[in-house]
């Protein structure tokens, strides 16, 4: 059989109508296209692929299951080294990492692992009926701040472990980043909540609207018995410009932002949460978090403007987002920067209702310049170049970093000049019997980066544990 | 799910509960607030800890129906539950070094002052109360105040109860026969917090304002709570939910801060109605 130099497409809801609702954009292979991509795969014996995968998931041998139709035992070998797969199956950026290494990239298009890892998951979702089992109890208590993708991982990885595990989130819903960030049109949030019944099954506890650092201490929780602590709190600390106009009204963080429409479901006209709809977005910024803020503006029927500094070829948002991005419409406004946001001001009459409000961003056109410490080719404006974008809304999405909040209560413990907690290999803290990881550790990262800190700490908790 | 132990009626547009979140309680000092929804679609509303009782396991809010999440708390009754309720969040009040204090609150934010005034007198702290109200009808706590202050004035912007004007009025009055103040607190309108800053400046007395912007997560992740202070003539972002809700007076841009907080004046008075959808077109 001639091998396919092209993956297997991936159906998509088409561009015009997508960009009017809020389900998933990329519909997953069919099991027989999933058999057909499956069968691309030339099971190389040094297996290049693995290496790019942060948690090392065994590709080439899942792969192998999907030729033969056995869809359960494939998910099985994934289940060994991830705990998400029809999360990182999705959001995984897989052409910087596990397909980048497929040998078959360099002369075709590399095998969709992705979108096989995603067909696996989904199709046990679909299929698998029993309950994981409770394991028996080992008698050792740990807890766990934060319930993102580290946090529940290093959960669920103790659970299965025998493990009284207590998960401790500070807003209403499990799922981090998963449930306030990205939007249910790239990852639904039944998913997600799917994942978390799962560890509820295996006997994790679940304390929303808990937050570690004002409700409790991270000191109380030894306290109160726990023989261990993981700290996955992620880097939810919005970044602003510090720009003139930030503080006008209509400017949000991408958090915010987001967090409107996803976790208060402010997209739902049912809802009580207020959000800006409509007019023209602004979108500062060009990675994920850009790319999902101004597809959600687009979905609340914005006309939506990415604005960022260097070219289309640096934006570090994943490939396939900016391409949907594309398609459905959204501009593209490169080598661009936002020196100032413009507001309405009316001179003549102070209760005006439209003062205070955006009307605009100004913009200087720039080029790239010598590369920065990273090998980015750092952006330079261009002299007289100045315009002025006009705007109903400005999403400023430019980075996020650590939280103090933990930090600060708790003494001992060690962070680094961008607010990161200092860990080892192991992801041992400071502290004795405190661990972390994902991107309370790192800043903002992946999903499986984050996953892969989880699994890391997990095992380390139970060594230390088990001595 | 955090039951509703007790509800009383303060006035008619101000209602007290006790909810059941012994965790909340146990922690919960004075200036600190909480984060509620009424149920699965409610909108996340912050209220400040009036009180509590670790030993029950509850703590106490005092809210005004404004509009529509504290309307559905309002027809909630005894027995119930909230979906959520999450805390103490932000900083408590700072009293450490405070022997003489005058406490100025304006409508419900008396309640937000209450337990601070409170506190001050449990410490042994003078504690001297001015609490001001549009009209005799909507005056909350006068008890509560008098029952912890060592002077209470009750104002009324109508002359229905107690004296007739402004909170500013008695403070001038105070400041200019010479009390000494080591520290003013004004819990309100942002328009009265601004002018009670301004009564002070000229006699050099020190004031923390209680700022209550808009809040979605009261975490510090979301920024849409920021507001601005002016230290050394350059402007400062902060995150009121977690670096306050209090504030240094002279450093606070209350202009700033009162054009944002009617950012979705628009949307609320439709959300009343319910047809926020109007909104799109009308917003712009
Ligand atoms: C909009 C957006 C899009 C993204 N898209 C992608 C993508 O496509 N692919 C990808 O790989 N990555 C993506 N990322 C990055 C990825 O989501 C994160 O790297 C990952 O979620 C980090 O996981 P985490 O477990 O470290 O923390 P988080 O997911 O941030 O979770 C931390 C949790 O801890 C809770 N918490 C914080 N402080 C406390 C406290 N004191 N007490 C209790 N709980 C606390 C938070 O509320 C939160 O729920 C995206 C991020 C964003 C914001
Ligand atoms: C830290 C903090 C502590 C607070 N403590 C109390 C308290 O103890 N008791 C109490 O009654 N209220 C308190 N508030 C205000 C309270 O949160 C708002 O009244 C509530 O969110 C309004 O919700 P709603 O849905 O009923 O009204 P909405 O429909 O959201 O708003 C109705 C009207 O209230 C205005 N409004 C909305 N949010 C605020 C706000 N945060 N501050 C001032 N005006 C607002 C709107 O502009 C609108 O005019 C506090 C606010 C903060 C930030
Ligand atoms: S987890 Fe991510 S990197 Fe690893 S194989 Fe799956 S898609 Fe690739
Ligand atoms: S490198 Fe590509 S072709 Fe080779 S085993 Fe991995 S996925 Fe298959
Ligand atoms: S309420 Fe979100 S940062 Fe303060």
């Amino acid at each position: 059989m001639a091998l396919d130099p092209k993956k297997h497409e991936m159906p998509v809801q088409d561009a015009v109508v997508r960009g009017k609702n809020f389900d998933e954009v990329a519909l997953g292979y069919t099991k027989e296209v999933a058999i057909a991509e499956a069968q691309r795969c030339l099971n190389c014996k040094n297996r290049p692929c693995v290496s790019g995968c942060p948690v090392n998931i065994s590709i080439p041998e899942f792969i192998a299951e999907i030729k033969k139709g056995e869809f359960e035992e494939a998910y099985r070998i994934i289940n060994k080294t991830s705990s998400l797969p029809a999360v990182c199956g999705r959001v995984c950026p897989q052409e910087t990492q596990c397909e980048s290494k497929c040998t078959l990239g360099i002369k075709y298009e590399s095998v969709g692992i992705g979108r096989l890892e995603r067909f696996v998951a989904d199709w046990h979702n679909e299929h698998a009926t029993e309950k994981p089992a409770k394991p028996a109890p080992n008698g050792h208590k740990v807890a766990i701040v934060g319930s993102g993708p580290s946090g529940l991982t290093c959960a669920g990885d103790l659970a299965k472990k025998g493990y009284a595990v207590t998960v401790y989130e500070a807003l209403h819903t499990a799922g981090g980043v998963l449930v306030y960030g990205i939007p249910e049109f790239r990852l639904p949030k039944k998913i997600v909540a799917k994942e978390v019944q799962t560890l509820k099954d295996l006997g994790v506890d679940f304390q929303e609207n808990v937050v570690i650092g004002k409700t409790l201490t991270i000191d109380e929780l030894f306290e109160m018995g726990n023989e261990a602590v993981f700290v996955g709190s992620g880097a939810g600390l919005p970044r602003f410009q510090g720009i003139p106009g930030e503080s006008l009204k209509g400017v949000y963080s991408a958090n915010e932002f987001l967090t409107r429409s996803n976790l208060m479901k402010a997209y739902r006209d049912v809802n009580d949460t207020p959000i800006m709809k409509g007019g023209k977005v602004i979108v500062s910024g060009g990675g994920n978090v850009a790319m999902d803020a101004a597809r959600t503006a687009l979905r609340l029927g914005a006309e939506v403007h990415i604005v960022y500094r260097r070219s289309m070829a640096e934006l570090p948002a994943r490939k396939e987002e900016v391409e949907h991005a594309e398609e459905e419409g959204i501009h593209f406004d490169i080598l661009t920067d936002i020196k100032e946001i413009l507001g309405f001001h009316n001179p003549d009459d102070p209760r005006d209702e439209r003062n205070g409000f955006v009307t605009g961003v100004r913009c200087v056109k720039t080029q790239l310049g010598e590369p920065d410490e990273k090998g980015r080719r750092r952006p330079v404006d261009i002299p007289g170049s100045d315009f002025v974008l006009e705007a109903d809304t400005v999403v400023i999405a430019i980075g996020t970093s650590p939280n103090p909040l933990i930090k600060d209560t708790t003494p001992g413990l060690e962070i680094n000049s961008h607010g990161g907690i200092i860990v080892n290999e192991d992801g041992l803290t400071s502290r004795k019997g405190i661990y972390a990881g994902g991107d309370a550790v790192t800043g903002a990262a992946t999903v499986i980066s984050a996953m892969g800190a989880g699994k890391t700490a997990a095992a380390a908790i139970d060594e230390y544990l088990s001595k | 799910m955090y039951k509703i132990v007790r509800k009383k009626v303060l006035n008619p547009t101000v209602t007290q509960m006790e909810i059941l979140a012994p965790l909340v309680a146990k922690k919960a000092k004075p200036g600190q607030f909480i984060i509620l929804r009424t149920d699965e679609d409610g909108e996340r509303i912050p209220l400040t800890v009036a009180g509590t009782d670790p030993e029950e396991g509850t703590v106490k809010i005092i809210f005004q129906v404004v509009g529509g999440t504290t309307e559905k708390l309002n027809h909630m009754n005894q027995g119930d539950s909230l979906q959520d309720f999450v805390g103490p969040l932000g900083r408590p009040t700072e009293t450490e070094g405070i022997k003489k204090v005058c406490i100025v609150g304006g409508g419900v934010g008396c309640a937000i002052a209450m337990p601070v005034a409170q506190e001050f007198h449990r410490l042994g702290a003078d504690v001297t109360s001015i609490i001001g109200f549009r009209s005799k009808d909507l005056l909350i706590l006068e008890d509560e105040f008098r029952a912890c202050s060592n002077k209470l004035v009750v104002m009324s912007d109508d002359g229905s109860y107690g004296r007739h004007g402004n909170v500013t009025v008695p403070l001038k009055e105070m400041l200019e026969a010479g009390e000494k103040f080591d520290l003013i607190i004004t819990i309100g309108p942002l328009i009265m917090m601004k002018f009670v800053t301004l009564t002070a400046k000229p006699f050099g007395v020190p004031v923390t304002v209680s700022m209550n912007p808009i809040m979605i997560d009261g975490t510090g992740m979301c920024g849409g709570c920021r507001l601005t202070l002016i230290k050394d003539g350059k402007p400062v972002t902060k995150f009121a939910c977690v670096d306050g809700p209090d504030f240094n007076g002279y450093e606070v841009d209350f202009d700033e801060a009162m054009s944002r907080s009617r950012m979705y004046f628009g949307f609320e008075r439709k959300s009343h109605e319910s047809i926020c959808n109007l909104y799109k077109q009308e917003a712009r």
